[in-house]
């Protein structure tokens, strides 16, 4: 592998992002996935870095998902778009920052039909107005929240309490980056590094002090899907695709994977136990599997959040030795307590993949 | 007639042959070359399709021709101005020459390998290109080929690929991956040698002979598909994913080297050439020529004629063939029109 | 093991790396003109056979390549050996016997 060359495509693939006064829309699943991300993004953006990331609790979910599977036509999904965009334009704002990687390929897909097609950016108008009665304006910068984290990257580490290293043998962490589809693949000049050698996670690894693992089915989808993962009996195509991106990933011994969109790391992390439970097959040390976590996550934990603050007890991999190699200290008795010391019960632990 | 001074732009065989068949005719060729060596791309070579002759040997006869014309090594052209039907000619070391006819036999460039990102030219160090390889089989230093055991060609590298902007066919990768393929087999007689390609273009004389030579004495295994991504493993070998079309089913294999099948683009720097001397470019980016049946020498510009690669992919036989009907019409117009 | 109601397939790669040719291989020494066949279709255009089952001389011979040596065999035992892609066969491969030479050495292995 030449590092040159990847740096040479990373130099030639950069965006041009404000990196102040940006409006915020949160993701469909991510809230229930991940419940700490979102959260943990708007605390370091306005706490940490000072900016300011504001958000209306009138907007809704983008369309994506139904328009990726198939349950609505592009005009409406279109018009929702348009009623964000009315909602940013509102708000004083111009500059747009989505939580989702499959709003964010919707978006960036929107725009650049309504450049190429004047006349359905018309056609859109009139419906929002005729529906809504609200006028939009385009975004002047469009990001993904994962791009605000990478420009940020370098601030995040001066303010690290943790490092991506482990502490017992002082060497990186060797980290599995994964990036969603929708986020370079259909436009590659809309994402930081392009499609094929993405730098948004790499960046983050290596500001943060981890070793970046590049392994032969990188690139694969996690499988999602959509429609291959929202029917049960098609949901062996999305595991498959999961369970062919971990044998390939296998050999190297990565200590943690990273995501930037709301289906990979939860597919990457439920199929994980699917599969263990399946064929008997784990992918970490010791029965456990390989925690695979959100950039915003991964940034809390080097920033010193509190794990379950972070919500990384929602996860179905156990996060404990990667906060025993990073050197975090945390409660295991706190694991399963909620807001204001709630019991949230105790999940049972499966067969063959460990959890406690 | 030998008043005539000619112009003959590049250094590369049609500029080579252009000269030599104008000094024949009685005229007086200069040749500005903007490198410091005269044999363009041939120079690189070390052996040409279909039969793999002797690059050298061509390149020295080419060479020989020439010896009695001036050539300019380093050379750039900085400024030309047009007086009736004279062209006065500026070269960067400010040299000046009033020329009566000017052909422009600049080339091609290899089209850059690193542009195809999922190829992984320059990140994957097994992945190479024809012309490093080529290079390989004349000093035979490269230390990424070390005895492989399973070795791919891509062919249509960066032709026929909307994607790259290059939707024409290089029309010599071809013949060039399957000369280079038995090359390579002859070395390494262990190695299993696969070509993958989308069509295999063996148009000329002893170019199917060449197919059916790799096919039957060296075992050349073509796949019909086209390589779709490149990674590494751990072992730091190539991994490789394509479609065997004729099967209609996707393959993966590991490989110790893979080849790349570099096409041509039009040279860099010539629309500086071509700006000063009013001359246009085809749908591929190449020069235009007047037109592709009986002005295939010519150009829209009274004056300035044109011969080889830099109009469209050529390969060397029909590089050479234009190169001669180039002088011919160079003298027709300086006998007859002048 | 639990049951999901779904499962990992197998994926539909070729994996070359794992495809044995050994078998193949002995093929090819004993008839070399295997190699020369540039997949232009005749011998399956021609085919008796191939009009009603899914025999395809081409197919085979690709099929044999790539590892799928069961399927391939399952194809020549559908072949009514009127030789008429002898006939045919631009690239002057000698089909019947090699079509021969694949029912022995295969089912020699069982396959």
């Amino acid at each position: 592998m030449i590092v040159e060359g990847k740096q040479k495509i990373w130099a030639d693939y950069q965006k041009d992002i404000p990196d102040d006064h940006y409006f915020y829309v949160r993701s469909c699943i991510r809230q229930s996935f991940f419940p700490g991300s979102e959260v943990t993004f708007l605390d370091i953006t306005r706490n940490k870095l000072g900016k300011d990331f504001y958000e209306s609790a009138y907007h809704t979910t983008c369309g994506g998902i139904a328009y990726h599977s198939d349950s609505i036509p592009q005009e409406t999904a279109m018009t929702i778009i348009a009623r964000q965009f009315a909602l940013m334009h509102e708000s004083g704002y111009e500059n747009y920052v989505c939580s989702c990687i499959t709003s964010f390929g919707c978006y960036t897909e929107t725009l650049e039909t309504w450049h190429e097609f004047p006349e359905l950016e018309a056609k859109i108008r009139q419906y929002l107005w005729d529906s809504c009665k609200k006028e939009f304006a385009k975004p002047k910068y469009l990001a993904h929240a994962s791009d605000i984290i990478y420009k940020f990257r370098h601030e995040i580490a001066k303010q690290a309490k943790y490092k991506l290293v482990n502490v017992k043998t002082g060497k990186p962490l060797k980290v599995v980056e994964h990036i969603g589809c929708h986020y370079s693949k259909m436009f590659p000049s809309k994402g930081f590094g392009g499609a094929e050698y993405p730098h948004v996670l790499v960046g983050m690894i290596e500001a943060w002090g981890g070793e970046v693992v590049d392994y032969p089915e990188r690139r694969q989808c996690c499988g999602f899907g959509f429609r291959q993962y929202f029917i049960q009996a098609n949901r062996g195509y999305s595991l498959s695709n999961t369970y062919k991106k971990f044998e390939s990933m296998e050999p190297y011994e990565p200590d943690l994977i990273i995501t930037n969109c709301p289906g990979c790391p939860y597919f990457l992390d439920r199929w994980q136990y699917v599969i263990a439970e399946q064929t008997g097959k784990t992918y970490g040390k010791n029965g456990y599997g390989i925690p695979a976590l959100t950039y915003e996550e991964v940034a809390g934990l080097v920033m010193g959040y509190n794990p379950w603050d972070l919500g990384l007890q929602m996860h179905q991999v156990a996060i404990e030795p990667l906060l025993e190699k990073m050197g975090i200290e945390y409660d295991p008795k706190a694991k399963y307590k909620g807001i204001n010391n709630k019991e949230l019960g105790t999940p049972i632990n499966p067969i063959n993949i460990k959890l406690i | 007639m030998n008043t005539h001074k000619i112009l003959i732009i590049g250094a590369g065989p049609a500029g080579l042959e252009t000269a030599h068949q104008l000094k024949s005719l009685g005229l007086t060729p200069i040749i500005i070359e903007r490198s410091d060596k005269i044999g363009g791309h041939l120079a690189q070579w070390d052996r040409l399709f279909p039969s793999s002759d002797n690059a050298e040997e061509l390149l020295e006869r080419l060479k020989e021709q020439v010896k009695d014309v001036e050539i300019k090594l380093n050379s750039r052209i900085n400024h030309i101005e047009k007086e009736g039907d004279i062209f006065h000619v500026t070269l960067s070391n400010n040299k000046t020459y009033d020329v009566s006819a000017i052909v422009v036999c600049t080339g091609f460039d290899l089209f850059k390998a690193e542009k195809k990102q999922e190829y992984g030219y320059g990140i994957y160090n097994n992945v190479i290109t024809n012309a490093e390889l080529e290079k390989y089989f004349k000093t035979h230093q490269d230390e990424r080929i070390d005895e492989p055991k399973r070795i791919g060609f891509v062919h249509c590298v960066g032709s026929r690929d909307v994607k790259v902007n290059n939707t024409y066919c290089s029309k010599v990768c071809c013949a060039t991956a399957l000369k280079q393929a038995c090359e390579i087999k002859d070395e390494f007689p262990d190695a299993d040698v696969y070509c993958f390609y989308m069509d295999l273009r063996m148009f000329g004389k002893g170019y199917e002979d060449l197919y059916l030579k790799a096919q039957k004495d060296f075992d050349i295994k073509c796949v019909r598909g086209r390589v779709c991504e490149v990674s590494e493993n751990i072992e730091g070998k190539l991994v490789i994913k394509a479609e065997d079309t004729l099967l209609g089913t996707p393959m993966k294999m590991t490989l110790d080297l893979l080849v790349l099948m570099c096409g041509m683009e039009k040279a860099e720097g010539v629309e500086r050439i071509q700006n000063m001397l009013n001359i246009k470019s085809n749908s591929d980016g190449f020069i235009e020529s007047r037109d592709i049946f009986t002005g295939l020498n010519l150009t829209k510009e009274r004056g300035v004629f044109v011969a080889g690669a830099c109009t469209s992919p050529k390969t060397l036989p029909e590089t050479l063939a234009e190169a001669r009907s180039a002088a011919i019409e160079v003298f027709k117009y300086l006998s007859i029109e002048l | 093991m639990i049951d999901f109601g779904f499962s990992i397939s197998k994926s539909s790669h070729i994996k070359m790396d794992d495809v044995d040719l050994k078998l193949f291989n002995k093929l090819e020494a004993l008839n070399p003109d295997i190699k020369t066949c540039m997949a232009c279709g005749l011998c399956t255009a021609t085919c008796t056979a191939g009009k009603f089952t899914d025999v395809s001389f081409r197919q085979i011979i690709l099929m044999l390549q790539r590892g799928k040596e069961k399927e391939a065999v399952e194809k020549v035992k559908k072949c009514m050996m009127c030789g008429k892609c002898m006939l045919v066969c631009s690239r002057g491969i000698n089909t019947r016997n090699i079509l021969l030479s694949i029912t022995r050495i295969y089912n020699e292995q069982n396959i």
